[in-house]
């Protein structure tokens, strides 16, 4: 699994939830929902819709990107947005962290 | 118990009193761990003056709580930098003492719409969300525990000891995936 997580994560963090038009300047962090044994995917899902009212298509392939390739990036933004992100993110039991936007 | 159904703006089961009684037992087990280290927060006057709680700044060592109450940013890379480091300090410090209380606060619903003695339950959306919070957390305590796996079988040989600890982890799974699909009825 070594060799196949680069391309991988490469290609999550690609993923541009606010939208392909907005750039570094506006997202300048993101929130990483990292994949855990023990988190279904039916209730991540539910999560997602909650929490930042995605679409059910957009929160099950967010939910199957955090569970394929490890990890997906489900919201960007200001810092004092995506801190409010991880925080409800920890409150429902996933677990996310913030990072820069690279 | 079979399973979660939706009526209306409802959601309901039955537990019978082993269940509501195994149930209770965990969210309580929780919730004391939670305190515990709720009890941890530095006591500080400038805080007692401003009203702004400031948790510790330090993730827990144990591993339950620590999966519990994760970090802001990962740091468990070879290197992690020194930048990180001390922002996940300040925001843990920050966001602590509102998780434990949103965290016991969920809790807290279960417990008083779960019967002691087991019987039928009713919830709203909102109670249910809280049940799905807490029942997660009580997951996410007992797989911690057990070293839960993505590949972990359904059952484990008869002689390893978290096989009974294991039959209740997949109860609950079961519980709460039945309650997530009421939901999305």
């Amino acid at each position: 699994m070594e060799g196949m997580t680069t391309p991988v994560e490469q290609e999550a963090t690609q993923v541009e939830p606010g939208g392909a038009d907005l750039g570094v300047e506006d997202t300048p962090w993101q929130t990483v929902v990292w994949n855990d044994p023990v988190n279904l995917m039916s209730y991540v899902t539910y999560v997602f819709q909650k929490l930042f009212g995605y679409g059910q298509d957009k929160a099950v392939k967010l939910m199957l990107d955090v569970h394929h390739k490890g990890r997906a990036i489900v919201s960007a933004g200001s810092k004092d947005k995506v801190e409010a992100d991880v925080a409800r993110l920890h409150a429902a039991g996933l677990w996310a962290t913030m990072q820069r936007t690279s | 118990m079979k399973g979660w159904r939706r009526r209306g703006d409802k959601l309901t089961t039955v537990f019978d009193r082993q269940e509501a009684a195994l149930v209770r037992g965990l969210v309580r087990q929780v919730v004391e761990m939670l305190e515990v280290r709720g009890e941890e927060a530095p006591t500080d006057e400038l805080a007692d003056l401003t009203g702004i709680r400031t948790g510790p700044s330090t993730a827990p060592d144990d591993p339950i709580l620590s999966r519990l109450l994760p970090d802001f940013h990962r740091l468990d890379d070879d290197a992690p930098s020194q930048e990180d480091q001390n922002s996940a300090a300040a925001l843990r410090s920050l966001h602590e003492p509102e998780l434990l209380e949103l965290k016991t606060g969920a809790a807290g619903m279960l417990l008083d719409t779960c019967p002691q003695n087991g019987g039928e339950i009713r919830l709203t959306f909102e109670q249910a969300d809280a049940w799905l919070a807490s029942l997660n957390d009580v997951r996410l305590a007992l797989g911690t525990a057990l070293d839960v796996t993505e590949d972990m079988p359904d059952q484990l040989p008869d002689e390893d000891p978290r096989e009974p600890h294991l039959e209740v982890y997949h109860w609950l799974t079961w519980v709460q995936e039945s309650l997530v699909q009421a939901m999305s009825e």
